[in-house]
């Protein structure tokens, strides 16, 4: 008996420690992931001085969460759709060629030091000289201009549509690039300058397709301000690069040592970590904070509500391919009926905004026509639904107190959103409840993440909720999203209720073309949208997901506030890094001790 | 001997076969595309979403007719090649899976065996005291019908989040690397303890109050009445009453093997221990045909060869069943 539990013990405890330490002993093998194909690639082992300590300081160390949804899976950067569960991939390892800065809405020349349209068709750029790759190589144009061709040569790394108007890139010396174009989508290609990250040549020029589009690229070599560390199902953990060009050639340097990016296993355990000041930064949306905020426990970027920056924008999609959601009239009484200001202040407890019925971001709010949304916007008000619904002949004729179909035909809807997206399913709550006060009979459903997205993208759904345009430097992202075209079999990444209006498809790429410096010209495109959009109602924008960020000050300091100086965005998502993430890092302070 | 495991044998090649088609079939049958699933959140043109989609769909196989996936299921499964996963895309299920057995077995083997042996123990010390049997069957009928996610919250919350003394999520705390030392064995353990302990506490219920009624009903039985009639003392029918009432114990663990490795699963999910429970989970809610199709292997196989070892032990320990085998009794 007692040898059975020595044995045992001792088993358990090894098993256990080989678990543990699996990842890490995998880590340190060669650089190239190579999953199948003999690639080419130098065995060169990058000599990227990780140093070793294994329990990490207090002092030195940056606790984050909220970004991760999955434990980490790659560190390739053109794998974009699992960059969430290994943010820093894109910004803290390898980097875009420019920054933007949403809030002061101005570009950050980054890699590159500086670009700009010498003509209509001719874009020219010049690379930082000085800048080097965590292996101790230069990065030069001929960097740049390889990550561009590889959109060329693959199909499925997501820049490729780019190349329909991008004729050629030509390298100019070593730090010198000129791009040439025929009718350039000028407002796509300015996203791409801060979204597309630099991959070095060096390392990636023999690798296959396979493994370009699709591999794990374990131990990424980038230029970035940190480097891959470890990682764990439920954590990243990046290191700084202490020989970061731009410490040198611009004076910064962020001040955490380490950064551990935890994925908690609910937003509760979030929330205790960051009271107690084990997190310092969570991204997470945590429902109450605005109580916490009032009373101390945490800080958020504005004192009062909605406390939180706007992120995106969620917008109900509504199927117009199917009656009664074919009738503007319709749709447009539906969005008198729906109640925001119950979805801000109950579903929500005031972490949100109410949105524009544009849709706009208040950061674009200068491209907002305010006089066309005075003349058809629309706000809560069942009674002006209910005027235009008899308007239109919609009468409740069986007496049950919802309206039928001017034909006489019953009308039973569901507004869907994803099973455990607990925001959502208490705003599709409201909006169920409060169309039925305005006699439209709307249920709330809530089906399995995958199954209401087959719904979205097969357009099988009556009305749902969708927020997936991030912030930008442009509208074209939302009205990309929201009017994508042409109209497919399946709408992967946009306009899911196929609104079908070659009008409003022609005002899109009119702005997709128009140079992004050209703000009267763009200001213009968007009057002549919003004016289409606020009559015909294809959707309903309705509120403004927040930039969900509570921040502890127990051990780091100067997070971003709105009475900060130069705010910048306090979040570690992905995408956001370029938008003012890094920056975050690098204005904070270690708090004093008593 | 040869043609008892032989006839075994086929029955467990045979369970094998069905159990994987079935896992096989199942996640197929969930509505929805896992490579739209997976690409959905790519926010760029809609040609290269079409390219990414067929690209994509033809890297994982879901290019061709059903039938024949089904076939290329087998014949990879024969060169041990799991597939890679959608949710976890790029990895492959088989290193995803290895990573996450080792957390099952450290969870499932200490359970099952210390609770087996301290509940038959404790059950048969039980059946002979008075004040014992009576305060313990009850808390022993208690603890075995308690659902194991249910006694797991209970413990995560009692002593993870009211007295603060265990943690209840994740293998090992947030500021350390995986290495060598005390301090870092001592953390493993000490996030091991709790879901340990919501695992062993109701099967330890279960085998206890199965003992505590077995002893009785062969202490009542004619060979004890009988021993007890020649003047044997009471330590020795008691021991061969224990002997006796072991062996429907270990049948019954070979029935139970299957609920205590759902139960482990559930606890997974409540501890967040990174083990195939967790994964699994996570592999349903994101239709990843192929994790979901890993970690149901190792389920089945599990459960097999558990239940095989069981069958070897019934027959060292139960001389009835070697006579049975070489035809020496009717």
């Amino acid at each position: 008996m007692k040898r059975t539990f020595s044995a045992l013990s001792i088993l358990v405890t090894l098993s256990m420690l080989l678990a543990a330490c699996a990842p890490a002993a995998e880590a340190p093998a060669t650089a190239a992931p190579a999953t199948e194909a003999p690639v080419p690639v130098e065995p060169t082992t990058a000599p990227i001085q990780v140093p070793t300590e294994v329990v990490y300081e207090r002092s030195e160390t940056l606790y984050v969460s909220g970004a991760a949804w999955g434990p980490p899976n790659d560190w390739n950067p053109f794998i974009t759709w699992s960059k969430a569960n290994t943010t820093g991939t894109v910004g803290l390892v390898y980097e875009t060629l420019f920054m933007y800065d949403p809030m002061t809405a101005e570009w950050i020349p980054w890699l590159a030091e500086s670009g700009g349209w010498v003509d209509a068709d001719t874009y020219e750029m010049t690379i930082r000289e000085g800048i080097t790759w965590s292996d101790g190589d230069a990065l030069t144009a001929a960097d740049v201009a390889f990550t561009f061709e590889l959109g060329q040569q693959y199909a499925a790394i997501w820049f490729s549509p780019m190349w329909n108007y991008l004729d050629s890139i030509t390298v100019d010396g070593d730090y010198g690039l000129t791009l040439e174009f025929t009718d350039p989508l000028y407002q796509e290609f300015a996203n791409n300058l801060y979204n597309l990250a630099i991959v070095p040549e060096h390392l990636w020029a023999g690798r296959s397709e396979e493994d370009i589009t699709g591999g794990m690229n374990e131990n990424p070599v980038g230029s970035g301000a940190y480097l891959y560390d470890t990682h764990s199902e439920d954590r990243n953990v990046w290191v700084r690069n202490e020989n970061w060009w731009a410490t040198e050639l611009l004076g910064l340097t962020p001040a955490p040592r380490r950064i551990v990016d935890i994925r908690t296993s609910s937003n509760n355990v979030a929330l205790g970590m960051v009271i107690k000041g084990e997190l310092d930064l969570s991204n997470n949306y945590l429902p109450g904070i605005a109580e916490l905020s009032t009373r101390g426990y945490v800080d958020t970027y504005f004192a009062e509500a909605p406390f939180m920056l706007s992120a995106n924008t969620a917008v109900l999609f509504l199927n117009t391919t199917k009656p009664p959601m074919d009738d503007p009239a319709f749709r447009r009484a539906l969005a008198f009926s729906i109640n925001t200001d119950d979805i801000v202040n109950v579903a929500y407890a005031q972490l949100v905004a109410a949105a524009s019925p544009t849709g706009l971001l208040p950061s674009l709010s200068a491209y907002v026509d305010q006089d066309v949304v005075d003349r058809l916007g629309y706000s809560y008000d069942p009674a002006e639904a209910r005027r235009i619904l008899a308007g239109a002949g919609y009468r409740d004729v069986d007496g049950d107190g919802f309206v039928e179909a001017p034909d006489g035909s019953a009308i039973a809807l569901e507004v869907t959103c994803p099973f455990g997206w607990s925001d959502w399913m208490e705003a599709i709550a409201v909006i169920a409840t409060s169309a039925q006060e305005a006699g439209i009979n709307i249920q709330n459903v809530t089906p399995d993440y995958g199954a209401w997205n087959t719904a979205l993208t097969d357009g099988t759904f009556d009305m749902t909720l969708n927020n997936w345009a991030s912030m930008s430097n442009t509208p074209w992202t939302l009205y990309n999203l929201l009017f994508r075209h042409p109209i497919q079999e399946i709408m992967g990444s946009g306009n899911f209720g196929r609104y079908d209006n070659q009008e409003m498809f022609d005002l899109v790429d009119a702005l997709a073309a128009v140079p992004s410096d050209d703000v009267a010209g763009m200001q213009a495109v968007c009057s002549d949208i919003q004016e289409l959009m606020l009559t015909d109602v294809p959707m309903i924008p309705l509120w403004y997901n927040g930039l969900w960020a509570q921040f502890s000050s127990s051990v780091w300091t100067n997070w971003p506030t709105e009475e900060s100086a130069a705010p910048t965005l306090p979040t570690t998502w992905s995408g956001y890094w370029q938008l003012g993430g890094l920056m975050t890092l690098i204005n904070l302070e270690l708090t004093p001790t008593e | 001997m040869r043609r008892y495991f032989g006839r075994k044998l086929l029955i467990y090649l045979l369970t094998f076969f069905l159990a994987v088609t079935i896992d096989w079939l199942i996640p197929r049958f969930m509505p929805g595309n896992p490579v739209q699933n997976m690409l959905s959140r790519v926010a760029v043109h809609p040609e290269a979403i079409d390219a990414m989609r067929g690209y994509f769909t033809r890297a994982f196989g879901l290019d061709v007719p059903v039938w024949q996936q089904y076939l290329n299921f087998w014949a990879a499964l024969f060169h041990g090649d799991l597939g890679v996963s959608v949710y976890m895309f790029p990895q492959r299920v088989a290193d995803i899976l290895m990573r996450a057995v080792p957390y099952d077995v450290a969870l499932l083997l200490p359970a099952i065996l210390l609770s087996w042996l301290a509940g038959n123990k404790f059950g048969a010390y039980a059946a002979r005291t008075k004040w014992l049997d009576n305060t313990v069957l009850p808390f022993g009928y208690t603890l075995t019908a308690t659902p194991y996610m249910w006694l797991g919250i209970l413990l995560a919350w009692v002593f993870g989040i009211v007295l603060d003394v265990f943690p209840f999520a994740g293998a090992y705390s947030y500021d350390m690397s995986p290495h060598i030392s005390w301090r870092f064995v001592g953390d493993v353990l000490w996030h091991w303890f709790l879901p340990f302990a919501s695992l062993f506490l109701v099967q330890f219920g279960g085998w206890a109050i199965g003992m505590r009624n077995m002893i009785i009903y062969e202490l009542e039985s004619d060979y004890s009445h009988y021993l007890e009639a020649l003047g044997a003392p009471r330590a020795l029918v008691r021991k061969y009453a224990f002997r006796n009432a072991l062996l429907p114990q270990l049948s019954g663990l070979a029935l139970q093997l299957g609920v205590i490795v759902a139960g482990a699963l559930v606890t997974e999910v409540v501890f967040s221990y990174p083990g195939i429970g967790y994964l699994l989970l996570a592999a349903i809610q994101n239709q990843d045909y192929f994790l979901i199709q890993g970690c149901f292997l190792f389920i089945i196989v599990f459960v097999l060869l558990a239940n095989f070892a069981i069958d070897i032990i019934y027959v060292l320990v139960d001389p009835r069943t070697r006579r049975g085998m070489t035809g020496e009794t009717a």
